[in-house]
């Protein structure tokens, strides 16, 4: 059911001499509870109907891919955790792949699946936060708090994996950080446990409840044409109906082996992505199950990797390779060869691409970072005009964006 | 003692009086600000305020159980807002950004005044209301008071002179108004049959509990189970009127930041924010009085009734003296306010929060036609039985 808003034409209205409005022109951020960070949209409304919307961005530019040229590939790790600073695991793994195509490395099985596992908590966490910020958007606290006790379950995992809570830097180029503790693997598997519960308690504050399907429900509609024209990607379009997911159309690190489902949406009115969004948790604990449960044994990085991974530290002060190696990649960097790569990997909000080019040595040329959230932003202005201001609101909250990621 | 306070002066007594809500909306107000934390901590899993406490209170045996419950963040919370700095923006129109909170306080204290909060046994065994002004038209008075503290909305969204509060302000007209009406109608069949054919009719709400404290019959009914409809639209019409989420269209943080009290911070906020809850409590104070029997404890067992069964079973006098069952029927209604408020903050902290659009359809599309055919249809039975 598709509400429709007609935008009373106040031009011929005026001619008429029927009444004198104005239409008033209105600032949404870039500090404002429902813009999820730093977006800015200027919105001109008729009364409380949106009649345009220009999303106004760079508030948290950083900068980030000229940074890259001037530092080694594993130094930009602690970068790339803040770019979807809500999934940072997945950003390590996109940006170690891309990178490692670059240098043709193979890590080894259990990294990869190590790289699968973390990956997949690191999209229930973001989706996690999704929803709460979505349901807050629509005025449902709860549902925040609700979530946000989840998340915290999975971010002392991930502190207990990594060592840190939000910023982990897990990966390194051709392998991960470290291995994972003893016992880590089980308490992952206890938290799907009491998880997929916990998630049917929340979204059952959302999913059939008349005031929120109201305000979901027939906002915010994408075309399938609209979405793949403005090139959107993950749930938000997944949410319009089109089911391209990139760990089933092009897998990387071992998503071929496992069994998983991609939900796609209907509609694709914020509704759709929401529960695109909550069918992808389930989905995402099922993979990380099969990822468990046959986690290979064996090394976590690739052999290899050696040019690029400091040796041993006890072997670089008594032999005199490991020595020259270890200076070598202290002074220069790990040495890459020239060539250019392009990998996207499907995180959770969207195809977060890394677009390296090397001409050889420690840094790379140029680096890109094909941002999902930037590409799902890029639709705001069509998708906006004619909503209400609250409906700005639904619509912003549905499509789960994090500036840091857009702005760079 | 009684005798003593009629003797004084009118004005003292005016003053009085006045002090005396002053004194006890503005605790109340803030204990349910604390409640509405706390019961929003008990419904999303998580303890709630309990840090604070002063220094010099430290070890006192009995405080610590005080800081879990939040009293000392309460008393700090309240201090915040006396002693910080009073913005005052440029942009605003002075006067009336200045004139906005108190007009907000004005109806919320006035209406606590008309509203009935117990009752005592004359000698006679006649029930007596406890009110600080009987005035006979009761319900009427609380309707024509509350409705001026849209104004209040209305003001602060137009003096800020910014985008939000002058979003917050529209719709907080729009709605207010909206949903007045319904209330009204929604209360209208409640009073015709309380008012039988040939009485002296009255609008007041002591009337009404005096009708609901009947032992048998239709007489002792709450008329929450006899009218569930009125029951039904006057609950979502507070809602409404209070700006409580579903409908807290007019400040809706999401969209509207603070709506009609963005511009606003310190002493000045917090009146807002009193205001409010002082209109929550007196909502909830007529709905228990109209629809949940006032200060009976149960259908059918009115005060007078348990106060009896009480002296009898027990065989003490106390209980038939006026203090014990001025305090009991206090106890009583105050219980039934705090039930109400507590399901105001359960439905808070569950649900989203509807359109703006959204709000109006519900309140003229389906509450008025709803409330109006409620009203014909009590209107035709009321007559069949008491004609």
């Amino acid at each position: 059911m598709a509400v429709e808003h007609t935008i009373p034409d106040t031009a011929a209205k005026h001619a008429q001499g029927a009444f004198e409005t104005e239409r008033m022109s209105i600032s949404m951020g870039p500090s404002h509870p429902s813009t999820h960070g730093v977006l800015r949209l200027q919105l001109e409304l008729d009364g409380e109907v949106v009649t345009k919307a220009d999303p106004v961005i760079g508030y948290l530019h950083r900068g980030d891919e000229k940074i890259a040229e001037n530092m080694t590939y594993n130094q930009f790790v602690p970068y790339t955790d803040r770019l979807d600073y809500l999934a940072p695991l997945a950003n390590n793994m996109a940006y170690a792949i891309a990178v490692e195509r670059l240098a043709k490395l193979e890590v080894p099985p259990r990294c990869q699946a190590i790289r699968v596992i973390t990956a997949e908590m690191a999209r229930i966490s973001s989706h996690l936060m999704g929803l709460g910020a979505f349901g807050i958007d629509v005025g449902a606290w709860t549902v925040f708090l609700y979530s946000f006790t989840e998340r915290e379950k999975l971010y002392k995992l991930f502190e207990e994996l990594t060592g840190a809570r939000f910023t982990t830097s897990y990966t390194r180029i051709g392998g991960v950080a470290r291995d994972v503790p003893p016992g880590w693997t089980d308490r992952v598997l206890a938290f799907c446990d009491q998880f997929l519960p916990q998630l049917e308690e929340i979204l059952s504050l959302l999913t059939r409840n008349k005031i929120f399907t109201d305000r979901t429900a027939g906002v915010g509609v994408i075309s399938r044409e609209d979405a793949i024209a403005y090139g959107l990607t993950g749930p938000n379009l997944r949410g319009s109906g089109v089911p391209l997911d990139l760990r089933k159309d092009r897998p990387y690190s071992g998503y071929e082996q496992y069994e998983f489902d991609v939900p796609v949406g209907s509609r694709g009115d914020a509704y759709d992505r929401y529960l695109v969004r909550a069918e992808e948790m389930r989905q995402s604990v099922r993979i990380i199950r099969q990822a468990i449960a046959g986690l290979p044994a064996g090394k976590w990085y690739a052999e290899d990797a050696r040019r690029i991974f400091a040796p041993p530290k006890d072997k670089v002060l008594t032999s005199m390779e490991e020595l020259i190696q270890d200076f070598m990649l202290v002074t220069e960097g790990p040495q890459m060869p020239a060539g250019e790569v392009y990998f996207e990997a499907e995180n959770p909000k969207g195809a977060l691409g890394f677009y390296v080019v090397s001409k050889g040595g420690g840094v790379p040329w140029r680096l890109k970072i094909r941002s999902p959230s930037f590409c799902n932003l890029s639709i705001l202005p069509r998708v906006c005009v004619g909503a209400m201001v609250s409906d700005v609101v639904a619509i912003l909250g549905s499509f789960d964006f994090v500036m840091g990621e857009c702005d760079r | 003692m009684a005798d003593f306070f009629f003797g004084l002066p009118v004005v003292v007594q005016a003053v009085v009086k006045g002090l005396a809500v002053i004194l006890f909306i503005f605790p109340v107000a803030a204990a349910c600000s604390m409640a509405e934390r706390k019961v929003s901590a008990w419904i999303q899993r998580r303890p709630g305020p309990n840090r604070s406490i002063p220094p010099f209170l430290v070890g006192i045996p009995g405080t610590r159980f005080l800081q879990r419950l939040g009293l000392w963040q309460l008393m700090a919370d309240g201090g915040k807002f006396v002693f910080k700095e009073e913005p005052l923006p440029d942009h605003v129109h002075r006067v009336y950004y200045t004139l906005a909170p108190v007009i907000a306080m004005v109806p919320a204290f006035t209406t606590v005044t008309v509203v009935p909060f117990g009752a005592y046994l004359d000698p006679h065994g006649g029930v007596v209301p406890l009110v600080l002004a009987n005035v006979d038209i009761g319900i009427l008075a609380v309707f024509a008071v509350a409705s001026l503290g849209i104004y209040s909305l209305i003001l602060a969204g137009w003096a800020s002179n910014s985008k939000y509060p002058f979003l917050g302000g529209v719709r907080a007209s729009a709605q207010l108004i909206s949903y007045e009406l319904s209330m009204t109608l929604s209360v209208l069949p409640v009073f015709l049959w309380v008012n039988e054919p040939g009485s002296s009719g009255s609008l007041s709400l002591a009337r009404v509990v005096a009708f609901q404290s009947g032992t048998s019959g239709w007489g002792g009914a709450w008329f929450l189970f006899t009218m569930p409809v009125s029951a039904l639209i006057f609950a979502v019409a507070l809602f409404a009127e209070t700006n409580r989420q579903p409908f807290d269209m007019p400040e809706s943080e999401a969209d509207l930041v603070g709506g009609f009290h963005t511009e606003y911070g310190a002493f000045k906020w917090s009146l807002f924010f009193v205001a409010e809850y002082a209109n929550m409590i007196v909502g909830s104070a007529v709905f228990s009085l109209l629809f949940l029997g006032g200060w009976n404890l149960l259908p059918w067992l009115p005060l007078a009734t348990l106060m009896e069964g009480l002296h009898h079973v027990t065989g003490w006098a106390f209980w038939l003296h006026p203090l014990a069952v001025g305090l009991v029927s206090i106890a009583i209604f105050v219980a039934k306010v705090l039930a109400t408020i507590f399901v105001f903050m359960w439905v808070r902290w569950t649900v989203p929060r509807f359109r703006y659009d959204q709000v109006m359809r519900i309140g003229w599309q389906k509450l008025l036609p709803l409330s109006i055919a409620n009203l014909i249809a009590y209107a035709v039975g009321i007559y069949f039985l008491q004609g």
